[in-house]
């Protein structure tokens, strides 16, 4: 029913190697992202998957190689430049305010487009108070894409873990990002939790046309959302390819299940 | 009476063209629409509708929830003399070919994407269904079916309709006669396939009016739509008597937000079936428990004094200075805040009905200055058919005939109606018809029941489900299954209970814990628990519900009528009785009939004396597939008691 354009490189990774003194965490890894697909990075526990979204978000400086961006090549980045240029990421660990609302949290992800100054915001003066709103309204657009509206004033701490992990969601999608990082958006979910979340997955591909970058650990949410799918292992790269062609891969294979296979 | 609803809409919109009529709550701020722009809106729907090739007599069915452009489009259907089916949103797609077939059905408008998508699989069984319209196009971008339509589209290209033809609406409207049928309505039916309840303008209109005189409703009311519009219920309360009053209808943001739309709008008249009370009351006890000392105290406090004057002050009876005064002082303290809490400050109605309500139930929603009241009808009644005045309200009735209803008692106990508001027919099914409708005009309700001293209407049970005990100590005795089964589930921990004894010796039942309440239960006493079937099987549980089951006994000795009632034995079940899995019909009644095949094998325990039975049942997930639970259950005596002799 549904066919979907996916369209030239916007993200091309290239030779990249990551050392932390003497460990070894990713070495000379290359692949590409193209606009509209969903991407899914996987790979044992320890992998490097984590690692690799981090150089690409600027959290990680990598120590070779380069990384292009919109046909802009970059070889190291703070990770605010990286957002101003349209890559939003949701974290594994939730990294949320806690304390504070489900719509102040979505809120906070427009924070770089807001334009008005502390002075005219805390005064609520006249272009501040119609930036909020407009604001305002596109976080809305959020809360009912993401079917949240029963929670919007309540503090985040208390929501279960599921309705966490979609605020977290809500906020990278606040930014209206161009390519948009989730570190493990199903971990510690129930099959339902798990269902929601990659039906907003594929609503955020399909409606907003958003490049996805995934590292996730089910294998079968992997294979059934993804349209390309790259493989590390102990910080190296052992396969890439539509999820077919990885499950056939020999190396894959062994690396999942051990070299008796 | 000389109107139909599509002409209700257009006098609303010509005399008060800028009132409000219909608000929906979208991205946080309730959005409104006025009569007039409700008359355009609904205009330019039957134009496209007529261009799609929509003709006079056919159906059209409506599936969502309740969302302004579905009444719009019910309405547009009705302007053009069709004839608008809601069915209910949460149906699995082989319970909709049914209706869709038998109404030859070959325009629909869902609401969203899961709609569409169980549109089209219906239409791989039913390729008739020709034109499939949505509202929500979110998810529908890359849809190509062929059929498929934006009612935005349709919208669009009605208007340009109307604007060359402006007419051409009025003249549609114009046709529609008050005897020409005006919806239809599906009724769930326990057994075998549903069954299509014509209605006409007339008798839904002189219904809702009825209703609406009974309580002096007019067009400041507020009301909360929020049941499912497939249920008549819901269309009498805000369809039928939002267009006969022209109050305002308002729609919840989503099911999930009800509870606190409802604290926003304040509704004025109010329905709810009593489950609705019951979870609202559950939540609050829940938070209460878990308040501090101070305020628990209060409230308890307070709620005593208004158990003590609360009932007689809303019967309008004296309660004298110093009770009027510490009534005044628990309102100003508890009463008050409480029901602002719920949403039901400025509800001047309520009402409950479709299930018999527990007394304390009842009792509390009353004594907190809530004027909630009960009715009686039903689909093919147009519902009106008793209504308790104000003042009168009580738990074990249903209220007096209102306006135009004449109620008399047939030999076999059964309800006979006779109301302006009974069904025209029931669809292509004349020997159905021809059962409930007798030739001199009394619809057989098929509820057993009788009329009281005060002329109040009491209902019992369904008439074909009264049965007898056979052998054994009652041989012979009346067994009311529902009756039992009410006052078990008027317990918080029991949500369901589904009771056995006709044409065997003894009263056995099978009850479902309340998984919330007894889940709160269980962490107070430090009862750690898996999940549901490890909940309801502990053995701390079974002692409650033990204690639930032996009350009922006692209370049933009380009634020489229902003494050989008492329940025997019991077992908790390990799932919930879910509509999915056809436990319970779509209105959330117990299938007592499919219930005891599905589980012949505990039946057989219950009255063959095992003290434990395993057993693995298939469950159907929301989303169509199946799974399986697995369970040893435990099966528990009761203590029976003599029936208490009332001296003559």
């Amino acid at each position: 029913m549904s066919t979907k354009k996916i369209g030239d490189v916007i993200l091309d990774v290239k030779n990249i190697s990551l050392r932390f003194g003497g460990v070894k965490a990713l070495t000379d890894i290359s692949f590409n992202v193209r606009e509209h697909e969903i991407r899914s990075i996987i790979g044992p526990n320890g992998a490097g998957k984590s690692s690799m979204l981090n150089c690409i978000n600027g959290v990680y400086t990598p120590s070779e190689g380069s990384i292009t961006f919109r046909g802009k090549t970059f070889d190291h980045m703070n990770s605010r430049q990286v957002a101003e240029m349209g890559v939003a990421r949701t974290f594994q660990n939730l990294a949320l305010f806690k304390g504070m609302s489900v719509l102040d949290n979505i809120m906070s992800g427009r924070n770089l487009k807001i334009k008005s100054n502390l002075l005219l915001q805390a005064l609520r003066i006249g272009p501040a108070e119609r930036e909020e709103i407009r604001h305002r309204e596109f976080v809305e657009r959020i809360i009912d894409f993401l079917e949240i509206q029963a929670f919007r004033k309540t503090p985040v701490g208390q929501l279960p873990y599921g309705l966490q992990k979609r605020v977290d969601l809500g906020r990278a999608l606040a930014m209206e990002p161009q390519v948009l990082l989730l570190d493990e958006p199903m971990a510690g979910m129930n099959v339902e939790e798990k269902q929601d979340m990659c039906r907003f997955i594929l609503d955020v591909n399909d409606e907003f046309g958003t490049t996805i970058v995934l590292i996730e650990h089910d294998m079968g949410v992997v294979m059934d959302i993804s349209d390309r799918v790259v493989v590390l292992d102990y910080g190296k790269k052992i396969g890439d390819g539509a999820p077919d062609e990885v499950r056939n891969n020999e190396d894959v294979i062994r690396a999942y299940l051990g070299a008796g296979h | 009476m000389h109107t139909t609803f599509p002409r209700l809409l257009q006098k609303h919109a010509s005399e008060r063209p800028q009132a409000p009529a219909i608000r929906e709550k979208e991205y946080g701020i309730w959005q409104t629409r006025s009569w007039s722009d409700l008359a355009h809106l609904v205009e330019h729907i039957a134009c496209g509708l007529h261009q799609a090739g929509l003709v006079r007599g056919e159906h059209m069915v409506v599936i969502g929830a309740n969302r302004p452009r579905l009444y719009a489009t019910m309405l547009a259907a009705q302007s053009l003399g069709a004839i608008p089916i809601p069915l209910y949103q949460d149906a699995a797609a082989a319970e909709c070919v049914f209706p869709l077939n038998n109404a030859e059905v070959r325009y629909c408008l869902v609401e969203d994407q899961e709609q569409v998508d169980k549109m089209l699989e219906v239409r791989e069984q039913y390729p008739a269904l020709s034109h499939i319209y949505y509202d929500d196009p979110r998810g529908l971008r890359n849809y190509t079916d062929p059929g498929l339509g934006a009612l935005d589209e349709l919208v669009a290209s009605g208007q340009v309709f109307a604007q060359n033809h402006p007419d051409f609406w009025r003249e549609e409207v114009d046709k529609a006669q008050p005897d020409d049928v005006a919806a239809m309505f599906f009724t769930s039916g326990t057994t075998g396939n549903p069954k299509g309840v014509v209605h006409t303008h007339r008798a839904l209109i002189d219904r809702a009016q009825a209703g609406a005189s009974f309580d002096k409703l007019s067009s400041a009311e507020e009301v909360l739509a929020y049941l499912p519009p497939a249920w008549i219920g819901q269309n009498i309360f805000s369809y039928s008597q939002w267009l006969s009053c022209g109050y305002v209808v308002n729609c919840p943001e989503s099911g999930a937000t009800v509870a606190i739309d409802l604290r926003e709008v304040g509704p004025t008249y109010y329905f709810a079936p009593p489950r609705v009370f019951e979870g609202l009351l559950t939540s609050v006890m829940i938070r209460m428990e878990d308040a501090g000392w101070l305020k628990r105290t209060l409230f308890h406090k307070c709620m005593a004094i208004a158990k003590r004057f609360g009932p007689d002050r809303m019967d309008g009876k004296p309660i004298g200075a110093l009770g009027a005064l510490q009534y005044g002082l628990g309102n100003l303290l508890i009463y008050g805040p409480l029901r602002n809490t719920l949403g039901l400050s400025r509800v001047r109605v309520a009402y409950t009905a479709g299930e018999a309500i527990g007394p304390d139930l009842f009792t509390f929603y009353r004594s907190i200055g809530i004027n909630l009241k009960q009715l009686y009808g039903s689909t093919e009644t147009a519902v009106f058919v008793c209504l308790q005045p104000d003042h009168e309200a009580r738990a074990d009735t249903v209220g007096v005939p209102c306006q135009g209803v004449e109620i008399k008692v047939a030999d076999n106990g059964e309800i006979l109606v006779k109301s302006p508001g009974l069904l025209k027919e029931y669809y292509k099914n004349p020997k159905a018809t021809a059962e409930v409708l007798s030739a001199d005009g009394w619809y057989h309700t098929s509820d057993a029941g009788f009329i009281d001293a005060h002329g109040h209407l009491k209902i019992i049970d369904r008439v074909k489900d009264v049965g007898r005990l056979k052998g054994g100590a009652n041989d012979g005795a009346m067994f009311a299954p529902k009756y039992v089964e009410n006052k078990l589930k008027f317990f918080p921990h029991i949500k369901e209970a589904v009771a056995l004894g006709d044409g065997r010796d003894r009263v056995c039942v099978m009850l479902n814990i309340d998984f919330d309440a007894v889940g709160n239960w269980a962490e107070r006493r430090n009862l750690p628990y898996a999940g549901y079937t490890d909940l309801a099987q502990k053995p701390q549980v079974y002692q409650l519900m033990l204690e639930c089951v032996e009350k009922v006994n006692a209370d049933l000795a009380a009634d020489a009528l229902l003494a050989g009632s008492q329940i025997s034995r019991f077992l908790v079940l390990h799932k919930e009785l879910d509509a999915d899995d056809g436990e319970l019909t779509r209105t959330n009644k117990v299938r007592r009939g499919y219930i005891g095949e599905k589980y012949a094998v505990l039946v057989e325990a219950l009255y063959g004396g095992a003290t434990e039975q395993y057993i693995e049942t298939q469950v159907k997930f929301e989303d169509g597939r199946t799974g399986s639970v697995s369970a040893t259950l435990k099966l528990s005596d009761a203590k029976t008691f003599a029936p208490v002799k009332t001296a003559a």
